[in-house]
C-alpha cells in the first residue's frame, strides 16, 4: 500500500523543524520523518547560546530552542512527525521507502525537503581504531543527553567550533583538557569559544596534528608533532600526551545521499565539505519537487540551517499554491536573512562554495 | 607510517595497508576496492570511509577529489531485516495492488 503525502520533511534537526512549520504554517500538509526518537537533531544537546538575530534565537540556548521548536511542531493541526522512522530509499519515480518499528512503509509525496544533516569525519593516525577514540558528537551526546562524564582525561582534535564548544563543556563536566590540537595555522572557531578555553588554562595548538595512538586494548596516549607549512609531520617535535580520550573533532561532511539515490546532480564542493546536491535559489535540486535544506547542501552554523528550512518549506507552500503572496514574501525575507548572516568574515569559505554551486547550475 | 595499524573502514576493518594494495594491483575506484576488499559494506554504508578511499585514490592517481568517481548510492541506507521486507509484501498482496 502506498501512502500519498503531500510534503514529505525528513530529518527533524533545525533545518527540517523550520521546514516543516513554515510548509504547514501556509496551509500544507506535512509529514516529518526522524530517525531517532526523539526530533531536534543536535539541538538537543547544545547547552551554549546562539548568536545571530532575534529570528534566529540569539541569547537562547540551542536545546530551548530545539524544545520550542518541537512544541509547535507537536501542536501543529498540519504537521505529523514520526520519529524511530528512517528512510530507506528514495526512487526515481518518486517513491520513499521507510523503516518505522520494523515495519516497511512506502510513501508518495508531492514535495520532499531533504533535511538530513551530516556526518563527521574521521581521521588516519595508527592505531586510530583504539577504544577511546571518539568523535566529538558521540561525547556530546554522553554527556549532554546521557549524563555520561565521557573521560578523565582527554585530547581534542580540531579548533573549530565544534571542538572548541564540547572541549569547554568537558571542562564544565569535570574532564581534565590536556589541550587541543589544530592543524591549521589558525583557530577556525568563534574567539569569544576559544577565549574561554584559554582563561580556563587549556592551550591551543595550532599546526600540530596525531601522528599516532597507543595503548593496550584501549587508549592510554597520543604522540603528537607539528607540522610544516606544507602539512608533513616535522620529525623531532613528537611528544608524548598520556590520555584515556581521544576526541576527533576534524569537521562534518554532508549526507546527500538520498539526493543522490533519487537522480539529482551532486557535486564534490571542498568549501562545502564534500559532496552536495546542487540547488537553485529556492533550495530546489536538479529534480523537479525534491529540495534541501541545512547541512546536506553544505556544512553551515544551525543558524542557518533554520533559515534555510524556513526558506525551503515556504517555497514548497509557494510551488503548491499556498497563501502565496505572505509565502513569497516569506522565501525572500529568508534569503536575505542568509546573506546576512554569511556575510562576515567567518562566512567567506560559504560564500566561495555556493559560487561554485552556482556556477555548477550554470553549466548544467 | 604503519599503514597495517591505520583503519580506513571501521565497519569492515579494512586498513590503509590493504586500500593501497588494491591501488598498487591496478584498482581504480571506489567500487573496485569496495568489490575486492568489502570496504564500505558494512552497517554504516562507507559513511565514514568513503571519502578517506577517494582520498587515497586522488594523491594515488594525481586527481582532484572533485574527479574522484563516487559509487553508485542505492537503496537501503540501513540494513532491514527480511521479515519486515517480507511482510510488506504479504501486505501489498492483502490490499490487492501489485506493489
Amino acid at each position: 500500500m502506498i501512502r500519498d503525502v503531500e510534503v514529505l520533511v525528513i530529518g527533524g534537526g533545525p533545518a527540517g523543524l523550520c521546514a516543516a512549520k513554515a510548509a504547514a504554517d501556509s496551509g500544507a500538509h506535512v509529514l516529518l520523518l526522524e530517525r531517532d526518537d526523539t526530533p531536534g537533531g543536535q539541538l538537543v544537546k547544545q547547552t551554549h547560546k546562539f548568536f545571530g538575530s532575534e529570528r534566529q534565537f540569539a541569547g537562547t540556548r540551542g536545546f530551548q530552542i530545539g524544545e520550542m521548536l518541537v512544541d509547535e511542531i507537536n501542536a501543529h493541526e498540519n504537521i505529523e512527525l514520526m520519529t524511530d522512522a528512517t528512510v530507506l530509499g528514495m526512487y526515481e519515480d518518486g517513491i520513499v521507502t521507510v523503516l518505522k518499528d520494523e515495519k516497511h512503509l512506502k510513501l508518495r509525496p508531492v514535495k520532499t525537503i531533504i533535511a538530513t544533516g551530516a556526518a563527521e569525519k574521521f581521521l588516519t593516525f595508527p592505531n586510530n581504531d583504539l577504544p577511546g577514540i571518539y568523535g566529538a558528537g558521540a561525547v556530546q551526546t554522553l554527556m549532554n543527553v546521557g549524563g555520561v562524564k565521557p573521560a578523565d582525561k582527554v585530547v581534542m582534535v580540531g579548533a573549530g567550533n565544534i571542538g572548541l564548544i564540547v572541549s569547554y563543556q568537558m571542562l564544565q563536566a569535570g574532564v581534565e583538557v590536556e589541550c587541543v590540537v589544530e592543524a591549521l595555522p589558525n583557530i577556525g572557531g568563534f574567539l569569544v569559544h576559544a577565549s574561554k578555553l584559554r582563561r580556563a588554562g587549556v592551550p591551543i595548538l595550532t599546526r600540530w596534528t596525531v601522528k599516532e595512538a597507543y595503548g593496550n586494548g584501549k587508549l592510554e596516549g597520543v604522540i603528537l608533532c607539528q607540522l610544516d607549512d606544507k602539512w608533513q609531520q616535522i620529525p623531532g617535535t613528537e611528544k608524548d600526551v598520556p590520555c584515556d580520550t581521544l576526541c576527533l573533532a576534524v569537521g562534518l561532511t554532508p549526507l546527500a545521499e538520498l539526493a543522490w539515490q533519487a537522480g539529482a546532480r551532486c557535486e564534490y564542493i571542498r568549501e562545502l565539505s564534500g559532496h552536495v546536491p546542487i540547488c537553485d535559489e529556492n533550495l530546489m535540486t536538479t529534480v523537479e519537487g525534491l529540495y534541501c535544506a541545512g547541512d546536506v547542501s553544505g556544512i553551515e552554523e544551525a543558524s542557518s540551517a533554520m533559515v534555510e528550512g524556513r526558506l525551503a518549506g515556504y517555497a514548497v507552500a509557494v510551488a503548491l499554491g499556498y497563501d502565496v503572496e505572505n509565502a513569497q514574501k516569506e522565501v525572500d525575507a529568508a534569503k536575505a536573512e542568509l546573506v546576512e548572516l554569511r556575510s562576515g568574515p567567518m562566512g567567506g569559505k560559504i560564500r566561495a562554495g555556493i559560487a561554485k554551486v552556482e556556477q555548477k547550475r550554470g553549466e548544467a | 607510517m604503519a599503514n597495517k595499524d591505520v583503519i580506513i573502514c571501521r565497519c569492515e576493518d579494512i586498513t590503509r595497508e590493504m586500500i593501497l594494495e588494491c591501488i598498487e594491483q591496478g584498482y581504480q575506484t571506489i567500487d573496485d576496492i569496495k568489490r575486492v576488499t568489502r570496504a564500505g559494506m558494512g552497517p554504516c554504508q562507507g559513511r565514514t570511509c568513503r571519502l578517506l578511499i577517494a582520498g587515497e585514490l586522488s594523491r594515488a592517481f594525481g586527481v582532484p577529489m572533485e574527479e574522484v568517481l563516487m559509487p553508485t548510492f542505492r537503496p537501503p541506507t540501513k540494513p532491514i531485516s527480511m521479515g519486515a521486507l517480507a511482510d510488506a509484501y504479504e501486505e501489498s498482496k492483502k490490499g490487492g495492488g501489485a506493489e
